[in-house]
C-alpha cells in the first residue's frame, strides 16, 4: 500500500518526541550518582511505577504486533495476550516479594547476593545481553514499520531515527527519564485505545464498510458446478466459467490438479491464459462438504519479472505519475439475517454478531517461477465466524483444532498420531514459554528497584496488571474492528493498529502512530538501561573487576549504552521482513530457560549452589538459542529453507529447555554439595 | 556513598523476615490457583478445542469469555494479594504481646 506523507502525524509526532526529551533533560539534572542513574535512586512513586510497568511492557509487539495479528488470522492474536498477561502473575506472586530484598540494581546482583560468585555475575549479564538483543529487535523492526508509511521514507531511516532518540534519552538521564517516558507513555496508549474501541463499538459492523473511500466488495464468479472425484468435470465447468482452455488452469501456485491437493494446499487457482504474460489467480471457496460447487474470488497479486518490472494487481508499477496501488481490505462478507450493517453494538453484541457473520480474511502466498518471475499472491479465505474467533488460524497454531472444518470442504487430517499431537505440543509450549516469560525479562525485574519498598513494588505491580490486562481487553476488539474496517494493508500486518485509527479520522491516525512510536521508545530505552547495567555494574565492575569511581561508571553506561544502541540499530535494518511476535517469542523463550530456573531455586531452593546457577543460566540459554536456531519457523523465516528439514521436531523450546534449566540447577548443585566440615559460604 | 556495595539491601525500610516469608506463601498459594485456571485454559485448547467454540453466554464463545476470564483472574488474585499483605506479621517472638 502506498502511504503519502502526512503534515499531522509529523507534527503531532514531534510534539510528542519534544516532550519526552524535554523531561529527559530537565531530569538529567538530577541524576548524578551511579545510583540515579541505574534505579532512579529508589524513589518513585509506586502508581507512577505501575503505569510505568504497563508503558514497559505494552511494547511494538504487544500494540502493532497484536492486534495485527488478530486482524488477519483472528483469536490466535488474543492467546499471546493471555500468555503475556499470565506472565506478570508470577512475576507478582511468585518473584516479586523476595527479589526486592536481594539486590541492588540488576538482576544478576538478586541472582548473586547469596554467593558473590563472579561466575554467576558473568551468566547472568550474558543472558541479560542476549535476551535484551532479542527483545530490541523487534521494537526497532516496529520502529521501521511506522516510520516508513508516515515519511514515506525507507525502512532503516525509522530505525536510524528511534535508535538516536533513544540513546539521547538514556544517555542525558538514565532510569529516571525513561520511568516518565514509559509513563507518560503507558497512560496515552490506554486512554487512546479505549477511544478507539469505543468508535469501533458505535461503528458497528458493515458487509460494506466506510473505513476506507478506496474499498471494494471483493468480486466472485459462480457458483461453479464441480465434482471433485470427477477431475474431468471438475475442469470443465471452471474452464467455461473462466473462458480459458483447461490446460491454463491449476491449484495453487504448482497447478495441481483436484485429486492430487495434498492437506495444506492453499485455496486458490493459477490461470496462465495463452497469450497473456502474467498469470491470474483466483482464490476458491467450496460452497459445503459436498464440493460440488465452487465460488471464486478475486486476489491481489504482485508480481516481478526478471527484468525487474513490478506488476500491481495487473499494472505496471512505474516510479512517477499515478501508481497501481493495493487495494485496502478486510471486511464482513455475510451478516446474521441478511443485514447489511448493525448500527452500533455493546462489547458483547459485537462479539456475538461476529460469532455469527462470514468474514473475508486474506492470506498471503509467495513464489518464485522457473524463469525467475516472483509472485505474491494475496487471497482472501471466507471463514465464519466462529472459526475466527476460536484459535487455530495462525500458522504457529494450526493442527491444535482438527474439528474446523475448513470452509472449502477440505477437512485437516494429520498423516500420524505423532503429528497429531505436535501442534499441541508447540502450542503448549509456546504458552509455557510466555508465562514463564515477564517475570524474566531483566529489563522489566530492574523495575523493582525503582520503587522504595517491598509494599511498592507490590502495589505498583498491581497497578501494572491492572493496565495491562485492560488494554489487552482493548486488543481484541482493535483487532477485530480492524478485521472488518475495510481499510487494512494487505502486505503489512503490523499496520493494522494505525489504519484502524486512519478509517475513522486522520487526527486519531495521527495520534496513534506518535504514540506507537512512543511505545517503541519507552520500551528500548528500558531495554538500554537493563543491558548498559550488566556491562558495567556486572561485567566491568564485578567480573573483570575494574575499579571505577560512581562518576566514571556513569560515563561508561552512557558509552555501553551507545553501543546497545548501535548494536540494536544495525540488527534492526536487518530483520525487517520479520514477523515481530515471533522475535518477542523468541526472546520469552530464552528469557523463561536462562533466567527463571535460577531465579525459582535460589529464592525456594538452599540447596541451590553457586555452580548450579551458572551452569543453568547458560545451559537454558544456549540450549534455547540452539532450538531456535535449528527449528522449522526459522529455517523457514530465517534462512528459507524447508521445514521438513529443521533439526527439532517443533518450533518452541520452552517445553524442553525450561525444565531442562531447572534439572540442570538441580543435577549441579547436587553435585557441587558444600561437604560438612568445609566452610560454606 | 550509595551503590558501591553490592550486598543486599539493608531492611532499614524493607521489611522483616517473618513478613516476607508470610508474604511468599500466600504468594504462592494465589499463583497455584493462577496456575490451575491457565493450565486448564491451555490444556482445553490442546486437548479439547471443540469446547472452546460453544457460546454459553450472550452469544459469546468460551474462547473468548475464558480469555477475558483469566485477564480478570490475575487482576482479581493481584487484589487479593496486595490486601492480604497489608500488615507486617506477627514476630516469633511477640506471640505473647498483651
Amino acid at each position: 500500500m502506498i502511504y503519502e506523507f502526512n503534515l499531522n502525524a509529523v507534527l503531532v509526532f514531534a510534539a510528542i518526541v519534544a516532550v519526552t526529551l524535554g523531561l529527559s533533560f530537565y531530569m538529567g539534572k538530577k541524576a548524578r550518582s551511579a545510583s540515579g542513574f541505574f534505579a532512579a535512586g529508589g524513589g518513585i512513586h509506586w502508581f507512577v511505577n505501575g503505569v510505568a510497568f504497563a508503558g514497559d511492557y505494552l511494547s511494538a509487539a504487544s500494540f502493532l504486533g497484536i492486534c495485527g495479528m488478530i486482524a488477519f488470522y483472528g483469536y490466535d492474536g488474543f492467546l499471546y495476550s493471555i500468555g503475556y498477561l499470565a506472565g506478570w502473575v508470577v512475576a507478582l506472586l511468585v518473584i516479586a516479594e523476595p527479589i526486592k530484598r536481594l539486590g541492588k540494581y540488576t538482576f544478576a546482583d538478586a541472582l548473586d547476593s547469596r554467593f558473590q560468585s563472579r561466575s554467576i555475575k558473568f551468566a547472568a549479564a550474558i543472558s541479560t545481553l542476549a535476551v535484551s538483543i532479542f527483545y530490541l529487535i523487534p521494537q526497532m523492526v516496529g520502529a521501521g514499520v511506522l516510520v516508513t508509511p508516515l515519511f514515506g521514507l525507507p525502512h532503516w531511516v525509522g530505525v536510524v531515527m528511534v535508535g538516536t532518540i533513544v540513546i539521547l534519552i538514556v544517555v542525558t538521564a538514565g532510569m529516571v527519564s525513561t520511568t516518565y517516558v514509559q509513563f507518560l507513555k503507558g497512560s496515552l496508549l490506554v486512554v487512546f485505545s479505549t477511544v478507539l474501541v469505543v468508535l469501533i463499538l458505535n461503528r458497528g459492523l458493515s458487509t460494506t464498510p466506510d473505513g476506507d473511500p478506496e474499498w471494494q466488495p471483493i468480486r466472485t464468479l459462480g457458483p461453479i458446478a464441480t465434482d471433485r472425484d470427477d477431475p474431468e468435470d471438475h475442469w470443465e465447468g471452471l474452464s467455461e466459467e473462466l473462458n480459458v482452455p483447461i490446460s491454463a488452469i491449476g491449484f495453487g501456485l504448482d497447478k495441481l490438479r483436484p485429486d492430487q491437493i495434498p492437506i495444506r494446499h492453499k485455496p486458490f487457482l493459477r490461470i496462465d491464459r495463452p497469450g497473456e504474460r502474467l498469470p491470474q489467480f483466483w482464490a476458491y471457496w467450496y460452497e459445503d462438504a459436498t464440493q460440488t460447487r465452487m465460488v471464486l474470488y478475486e486476489t491481489q497479486t504482485r508480481i516481478e519479472t526478471p527484468e525487474g518490472q513490478v506488476f500491481i494487481n495487473g499494472e505496471l508499477s512505474t516510479t512517477g505519475g499515478e501508481q497501481p496501488d493495493f487495494r485496502p481490505v478486510g471486511s464482513v462478507v455475510e451478516l446474521p439475517g441478511g443485514k447489511a450493517q448493525t448500527g452500533p453494538s455493546g462489547p458483547f453484541a459485537f462479539l456475538r454478531t461476529l460469532g455469527q457473520s462470514r468474514i473475508a480474511v486474506w492470506g498471503s502466498e509467495r513464489v518464485k517461477d522457473a524463469d525467475g518471475t516472483k509472485i505474491t499472491v494475496y487471497y482472501p479465505r471466507v471463514m465464519s465466524g466462529s472459526e475466527v474467533l476460536t484459535p487455530g488460524n495462525h500458522p504457529s497454531f494450526r493442527g491444535i483444532a482438527p474439528q474446523k472444518q475448513r470452509t472449502d470442504g477440505i477437512a485437516y487430517t494429520a498423516p500420524s498420531r505423532m503429528q497429531q499431537l505436535l501442534p499441541g505440543i508447540n502450542f503448549v509450549s509456546l504458552m509455557l514459554a510466555l508465562f514463564c516469560g515477564t517475570a524474566s525479562l531483566p529489563h522489566i525485574l530492574i523495575r523493582y528497584y525503582t520503587v522504595k519498598d517491598q509494599a511498592s513494588a507490590r502495589k505498583s505491580t498491581i497497578v501494572g496488571i491492572a493496565a495491562i490486562g485492560f488494554f489487552y481487553v482493548l486488543t481484541l476488539y482493535m483487532g477485530l474492528g480492524a478485521m472488518t474496517s475495510g481499510a487494512m494493508d494487505v502486505t503489512n500486518s503490523n499496520m493494522a493498529a494505525p489504519l484502524l485509527a486512519r478509517s475513522f479520522s486522520q487526527w486519531l491516525f495521527a495520534v496513534i502512530s506518535a504514540i506507537a512510536f512512543t511505545t517503541v521508545l519507552g520500551t528500548v530505552s528500558g531495554l538500554i538501561i537493563a543491558s548498559s547495567g550488566a556491562v558495567v555494574h556486572d561485567l566491568m565492575s564485578s567480573v573483570l573487576r575494574i575499579e571505577m569511581h560512581d562518576a566514571s561508571k556513569v560515563r561508561v553506561a552512557r558509552i555501553a549504552s551507545v553501543g546497545v544502541g548501535a548494536v540494536a540499530i544495525l540488527l534492526g535494518i536487518l530483520f525487517e521482513r520479520m514477523n515481530v511476535n515471533y522475535l518477542v517469542g523468541w526472546a520469552f523463550s530464552v528469557a523463561a530457560s536462562a533466567n527463571l530456573p535460577a531465579l525459582v531455586m535460589l529464592l525456594f531452593w538452599k540447596g541451590t549452589t553457586k555452580q548450579g546457577i551458572t551452569a543453568a543460566i547458560l545451559v537454558g540459554m544456549v540450549s534455547s538459542l540452539a532450538w531456535i536456531l535449528l527449528s522449522g519457523d526459522t529455517y523457514t523465516s530465517v534462512y528459507g529453507l524447508p521445514a521438513e528439514d529443521a533439526w527439532v521436531p517443533f518450533s518452541q523450546p520452552g517445553i524442553v529447555t525450561i525444565p531442562l534449566g531447572f534439572l540442570t540447577l538441580i543435577v549441579v548443585s547436587l553435585l557441587t554439595r558444600p561437604r560438612r566440615d568445609a566452610l560454606s559460604t | 556513598m550509595p551503590g558501591l556495595d553490592h550486598g543486599p539491601n539493608a531492611p532499614d525500610r524493607s521489611e522483616r523476615v517473618e513478613t516476607t516469608r508470610r508474604n511468599m506463601r500466600y504468594g504462592l498459594a494465589l499463583f497455584a490457583v493462577y496456575l490451575v485456571l491457565y493450565g486448564a485454559f491451555v490444556g482445553v485448547n490442546a486437548f479439547a478445542p471443540e469446547v472452546m467454540e460453544r457460546t454459553p453466554l450472550a452469544g459469546v464463545n468460551v474462547a473468548i469469555l475464558s480469555g477475558f476470564g483469566l485477564i480478570g483472574a490475575a487482576f482479581v488474585l493481584a487484589m487479593v494479594y496486595g490486601w492480604l499483605c497489608r500488615a507486617e506479621a506477627p514476630a516469633a517472638d511477640e506471640e505473647f504481646r498483651p
